[in-house]
């Protein structure tokens, strides 16, 4: 850990978002706004079958029914002009799987900025702790690497869009089985006009080798992002999957919004880990990303288990409920969940874990950190449905509050229909101690890197969820994030 | 190593130091004792640096610096360690990473590199037998869960590893039973060589039986009104400290 803390204060004093550069790459875009040309535009763009169309127009017809929500999270922020955004990006020169020379190299550049030079990742295979990396530029999925690695044990991790193309069966069975278009508005929204994303499918039996990793990146301006992923364990199968995600600084505020679906079978785990981090605006809350995300998972199978850990840094306004359907009897469903808002951020974040099997188990761990004239929020539902016997669920929020200007709240929801259910919830809020950094000031460590210390130790629960080159940059992430919020 | 002329120091517009004065050098171990409010604690957070309290006169000078222009941290990094009344609790940051980091802020304002890390596991090894400090609790949370003795312990442990110039024990001894009063005393006497200097800020003379002062002083009312030989602590143990209060306003007056 030591070696980590020179580059912490070079990034304190170098910028207040290291990932807000603009790559230069010549970029195709749908016309501005939506209708039904546009999603037509867009399927027919990315050659899809007819069947993919109908969806998307059947998920487009439901959310032209739809009122946008406003008000039911704790958040503030104007209307969105939806003929505002052009739904589709993409960058022009088309990378194909296999060979780099192909891609722009201003893609490439962007990707070492980002940290991830595929070229060092094509030299890697066949060392050992590899990761498997599909990357997404504003709408399109340009390389993804390991393919071929993966396939010899019939693993499937491609972008999205190729799914559809190569492995049609398996994206019509579970596609929208978690998260239907009926969801919610934003999840219609989706479903209308997904351009793409990531698709896994780990067979039965197989413990994926590797850890599959996809980076998400907005790069053009008036665009938004709305891509889907899917991840399917089969019976006994195994997966780590970790999803990041980073945008350009800009004035207008973009919006995200993305449906993750995960199903495990009988047996079978995922265990899924999230550092977002896209562009939160301004001090004075100028621009910034609307994150508006539904992601789910079903334990389907007895004994499956499904994993959240998520480290939620950036955006304007986070509205994300990571949840688990525990159908199987004797499955887990578990919730690990770090968010920061320094500034003008806000967050309405949580999880719900809805317990419909018999012994079924879920955890939540929820760590909240305020600072400047954020907003955050927990809000969680934990269900026991008749029938689900025996079911437990352990439930603890914790909220840190950095200065006096911002706010932390919690909002637990618990129904519990059966009288064998056992639910347990606790939640503490604290302040930073200014006892503590003075502690850390005498023993020579500055203020900025005694909040990095302070903060760090209070997520540890959840950050050492993470796998160990996540739970790194996470580390650095939260020191970051949290620059100038004390004295 | 550190020279005190004439400070004041007030807390919320209230003055506690009013003119102190004291000189440390290299080596020496100084013991300052007095009545409850007489700013015994007060002059180790001035030292310290902490927030709240206000200097409004006078100079300290620690190894030809200016410490009171001297943020904490860097107070530290220059070897003025303080030894905590009440020491603070970071839940989820190990002790080992908290050393390690200090170490390392330390050695990089002296413009050096981090410490190597089987260098640094040989440190800790060599320094938790000081403070005979269980090998468990330098991986447990900073102070969190520890018992009066083993904070107190702990921090004699931190003192030894960042090897400071100064060290200043605030009421190190209090609430301690009487082993761990000499294990925390055997650690600091370790600890004493000929560059190293002590302020022993202490209630009670027991303490001065394990850790052997040169010089002690009363301080009260914000000042030191009498300093002497080892002895003096007996004689204040016998006497309280009734008698001081009476030479002191006969001075003054």
């Amino acid at each position: 850990m030591a070696a980590e803390q020179n580059p912490i204060l070079e990034e304190h004093i170098a910028s207040d978002y290291k990932y807000g550069f603009v790559s230069d790459i010549d970029t195709e875009f749908a016309p501005l706004g939506l209708n039904e040309d546009i999603v037509r535009f867009i399927s027919d763009k990315k050659n899809e079958p007819e069947w993919m169309l109908e969806y998307r127009l059947k998920a487009y017809r439901y959310w032209l029914t739809l009122e946008e929500p406003k008000h039911w999270a704790h958040l503030d922020y104007p209307k969105i002009d939806f003929q505002a955004i052009s739904y589709y990006a993409a960058p022009k020169k088309k990378a194909t799987v296999g060979s780099l020379d192909e891609v722009d190299p201003e893609l490439l550049k962007t990707f070492e900025k980002l940290g991830i030079s595929l070229e060092e990742q094509k030299r890697l295979v066949g060392v050992e702790s590899k990761i498997a990396v599909d990357a997404v530029i504003d709408s399109v999925s340009v390389k993804t690497t390991f393919k071929e690695v993966l396939a010899e044990k019939g693993i499937i991790f491609c972008s999205f869009s190729e799914a559809v193309q190569d492995h049609p069966e398996l994206v019509r069975q579970y596609m929208g089985s978690v998260v239907p278009y009926t969801d919610n508005y934003y999840a219609a929204l989706n479903s209308a006009v997904f351009s793409d994303g990531s698709f896994c499918y780990i067979p039965k039996g197989v413990r994926c080798p590797m850890e599959l990793s996809t980076y998400f990146r907005i790069n053009s301006a008036g665009t938004g992002q709305f891509e889907r992923t899917l991840i399917i364990a089969d019976e006994g199968a195994y997966v780590s999957y970790l999803e990041g995600c980073t945008a350009p600084q800009r004035d207008e505020n973009q919006l995200h919004a993305a449906v993750v679906e995960i199903i495990a079978q009988r047996d079978g785990e995922v265990k899924y880990s999230t550092v977002q981090n896209w562009y939160p605006g301004d001090k004075e809350g100028k621009g910034g990303i609307y994150n508006f995300v539904t992601k789910r998972g079903i334990c389907i199978g007895a004994n499956s288990k499904i994993s959240w850990t998520q480290v939620e840094t950036g955006s304007a306004i986070t509205w994300k409920y990571p949840s688990v359907i525990l159908k199987g009897d004797n499955s887990v469903g578990e919730f690990y969940s770090v968010a920061v808002t320094n500034n003008m951020q806000q967050a309405d974040t949580g999880t719900k874990m809805i317990h419909l099997g018999r012994n079924t188990r879920s955890t939540i761990i929820s760590k909240g950190i305020s600072a400047g004239f954020s907003n955050n929020s927990y809000r969680g539902l934990v269900r026991i449905a008749k029938g689900a016997k025996n079911a437990r669920n352990f439930s603890q929020c914790d909220s840190l509050l950095m200065g006096d200007k911002c706010g932390a709240h919690t909002f637990p929801y618990i129904e519990i229909n059966d009288k064998t259910g056992i639910v347990e919830h606790e939640a503490t809020t604290s302040k930073i101690g200014e006892d503590q950094i003075f502690y850390c000031n005498q023993r020579g460590i500055d203020t900025e890197k005694a909040i990095g210390l302070i903060v760090n130790g209070y997520c540890r629960e959840v950050l050492n969820q993470l796998p160990m080159e996540f739970a790194v940059e996470a580390q650095k992430l939260l020191s970051v994030s949290l620059e100038g919020s004390v004295g | 190593m550190i020279s005190i002329n004439n400070l004041h120091a007030s807390v919320e517009g209230k003055e506690i130091l009013r003119g102190l004065n004291l000189e440390v050098k290299p080596g020496e171990v100084h013991a300052i004792m007095g009545p409850n409010g007489s700013g015994k604690s007060t002059l180790a957070s001035v030292l310290a640096g902490r927030e709240d309290y206000e200097v409004t006169q006078g100079t300290v000078s620690f190894n030809g610096k200016d410490l009171l222009d001297l943020s904490p941290e860097d107070r530290a990094r220059e070897g003025l360690f303080l030894a905590f009344q009440y020491p603070v609790e970071i839940p989820g940051v190990s002790n080992i990473n908290f050393l390690k980091t200090a170490i390392n802020a330390i050695r990089e304002y002296k413009g050096e590199g981090p410490m190597e890390a089987k260098d640094f596991l040989a440190l800790v090894k060599e320094k938790q037998k000081l403070v005979e400090l269980d090998g468990k609790l330098a991986g447990r949370s900073v102070n969190e869960g520890f018992s009066g003795g083993e904070k107190k312990r702990n921090e004699i442990f931190q003192m030894a590893m960042l090897e400071p110039k100064l060290a200043i024990l605030d009421e190190t001894d209090s609430g301690l039973d009487i082993d761990a009063l000499r294990i925390v005393a055997n650690g600091v006497n370790k600890l004493r060589s000929p560059e190293r200097s002590f302020i022993v800020v202490t209630h009670y003379q027991r303490l001065l039986d394990y850790i052997v002062p040169d010089v002690v002083h009363v301080l009260w009312n914000g000042r030191i009104v009498k300093s002497g030989p080892k002895e003096l602590a007996l004689e204040l143990e016998e006497k309280g400290y009734d008698w001081i209060k009476a030479e002191a306003n006969t001075v003054e007056a």
